[in-house]
């Protein structure tokens, strides 16, 4: 029942993003494996109040569509609603019991004030107790509607699981397409479901490593198009960009502060890699690691205190952390062959790895209070872990057959998705923060 | 064993690059009596294969000089007995010829981590720019790039094909 329930409504959001004009190569997202205890939720069709103007997409869809994502909602069939009331007035609580839904949504959206963009009113209730959990209206400019509904998503979400929502944010990718001198690579910034990407900057040198800045308005990255590794920061709107580093031999994993003065990166200036701290303003580089073995792949934690990086000093790839002024780094990760690439979660306490053992990489957690590694994905070449702003879903890249395709996956391990382009390598997935 | 037909494979490969190489220099044969193809068209000035000084060597299949690509084990940077000649043959040419420019290009094969694998193909062109500069060629002449998974020369998820793209590739700017 609830299998065939799933299945539906998979076909169906398929079909919905199916429908999208599909001008550019579009991302398809497909829950591989849910969650039985999903909370039944019926979000139903805002009333469409613009006059002189079709949506370009429905709130309730795009809504819908981000909290099954999530795998902790299990929306109702828009064809299953037996009524659709638009505001509290017009919900008849008895009739939504019946229908076993434990929350409604009900909303609006109308031309504000002033004329320009969208007004989203809506509420949400409690089936049971009737109670109003949340009644707001959020202002959007226009050409904003789908940002707005994921604002709405996200309000729900928070109302509901009491973290705030990730759905009005950002990703970024690197994807790859053709072979030997047609090959291609993009950086694509999309919407967190995987709408509207957009390509930043195209090459036909390999691009890696993008990293957001804690504003969530540019980005750093990796660019061989000189012959060389080296580091660039561009505005994401605006496409200016600035090189940031090009020194002989490797300029590499640039990772900004969470306050966005210093710039962590990996430069091999020395002969061997090392971690280095750039100050934005004064462009003045801190060397901060010294070691013959290959230290790379600089994290900063949430409060600043730290930089995590990859090291093998020890043998193997570990992660280690050191403080942003140097010192005597500490290792981290404790167990296993090869972890590498951190990603440290929101509130600071776990880092997600790739982890590898024999052939097979899969995405794990390190609880760093616990010294325990959960492991949450089933390889075989899974890497690249990002965590989203709020610590809910952990984003990854790996391979299906000669192929690189984006994963998602909830932070318990229990929902995983796939993010599917239609053509070619997929890889090196950076979430962004939120953008206020 | 595995090793040993790693070793093949490489030797096969190298093989047919330098026959091909030498094949374009050969006159087309007549399209009605087709022969082997013939390498020693101008056999009074063959060079000899082990005058690695002689530029003419870099397309001689017979000579170490006409092999430009070193393999490495997973994980490693150390450059196997086997590929020490070719490694010294290279030398030796730049060392003989102070015009020369080479860039050693490291590779890594798909496992593991974009950044960490940048380090691991560093450490490899550092591996084969170590034993160049010990055997007489100068450090302005050798540039060392690492591109990691970055350029695969093949994209198949198996041993074979692994071993084939942990490699330094021995790229002349200038001869």
């Amino acid at each position: 029942m609830t299998v065939i329930n799933n299945v539906k409504k998979l076909f169906l959001i398929l079909i919905a993003l199916l429908a999208f004009p599909a001008a550019e190569a579009q991302l398809q997202i497909e829950i591989i494996s849910g969650n039985a205890s999903a909370l039944p939720i019926a979000i139903v069709p805002f009333e469409w109040q613009v006059v002189a103007e079709t949506p370009e997409n429905r709130v309730d869809e795009v809504v819908s569509g981000d909290l099954y994502r999530s795998g902790l909602f299990d929306p109702m069939d828009v064809d299953d609603m037996a009524e659709r009331p638009v505001d509290a007035e017009g919900i008849r609580f008895g009739t939504w019991r019946l229908l076993k839904v434990d929350y409604i949504v009900v909303g609006k959206v109308r031309t504000p004030r002033d004329g320009a963009g969208y007004e989203i009113i809506y509420q949400l209730f409690d089936v049971h107790t009737q109670e109003e959990l949340l009644s707001r209206i959020t202002t959007v400019g226009p050409g904003d509607l789908r940002f707005g509904s994921h604002r709405v998503a996200d309000a729900i979400y928070e109302a509901l699981t009491g973290v705030p929502g990730a759905f009005s944010t950002r990703i970024a990718y690197i994807t790859a397409t053709g072979l030997g001198n047609d090959q291609r690579y993009e950086l694509i910034v999309a919407d967190a479901d995987g709408y509207g990407p957009q390509s930043i900057v195209g090459s036909p040198e390999p691009l890696l490593s993008p990293a957001w800045s804690p504003d969530g308005r540019s980005l750093a990255y990796v660019s061989f198009e000189q012959g060389n590794s080296a580091i660039y920061q561009q505005d994401v709107s605006t496409g200016a960009r600035e090189l940031i580093s090009s020194g002989k031999g490797i300029n590499g994993a640039p990772s900004f502060s969470p306050d966005g003065k210093n710039m962590a990166m990996t430069l091999s200036r020395s002969g061997n890699p090392e971690i280095y701290v750039r100050d934005r303003a004064t462009g003045r580089l801190q060397q901060i690691t010294q070691h013959w073995s290959i230290d790379t792949e600089p994290v900063w934690s949430p409060d600043g205190r730290y930089v995590y990086f990859t090291s093998d000093r020890g043998g193997r790839p570990q992660i280690y952390r050191v403080s942003p002024n140097g010192g005597t780094p500490e290792r981290v990760t404790l167990e296993g062959d090869y972890n590498a690439r951190a990603s440290v979660s929101p509130d600071g306490r776990r880092i997600a790895v790739a982890q590898g053992r024999g052939n097979e990489y899969r995405i794990a957690v390190w609880d760093i209070e616990t010294e325990r590694f959960t492991v949450l994905t089933p390889g075989k070449l899974d890497e690249s872990p990002s965590f989203a702003p709020n610590g809910s879903m952990i984003l990854y890249a790996t391979r299906e057959g000669s192929r690189g395709v984006l994963s998602a996956v909830s932070a318990d391990g229990n929902v995983r998705q796939r993010l599917i382009l239609s053509e070619g390598d997929v890889r090196e997935p950076a979430w962004s923060p939120v953008i206020r | 064993m595995k090793s040993a037909w790693r070793l093949t494979l490489a030797l096969v490969i190298a093989l047919t690059l330098a026959a091909c190489q030498s094949a374009q220099k050969t006159e087309p044969a007549p399209e009605t009596t087709p022969e082997p193809p013939k390498t020693d068209v101008d056999t009074s000035g063959a060079p000899d294969p082990r005058d690695y000084s002689d530029a003419r060597n870099f397309d001689n299949p017979e000579s170490l000089l006409s092999k430009r690509v070193i393999y490495f084990d997973f994980d490693k940077s150390t450059v196997r007995p086997e590929f020490r000649g070719i490694v010294s043959a290279h030398a030796a040419y730049a060392a003989a010829n102070g015009s020369a420019r080479v860039t050693l290009e490291g590779h890594a094969d798909e496992r593991g981590t974009r950044e960490y694998n940048l380090g691991l193909g560093e450490r490899r062109g550092n591996s084969v720019s170590g034993l160049m500069s010990a055997q007489g060629t100068r450090g302005s002449q050798l540039t060392v790039v690492s591109y990691g998974e970055e350029r695969p020369t093949c994209r198949v998820s198996d041993d074979e094909c692994w071993s084939m793209n942990r490699r330094v590739e021995i790229v002349y700017t200038a001869r």
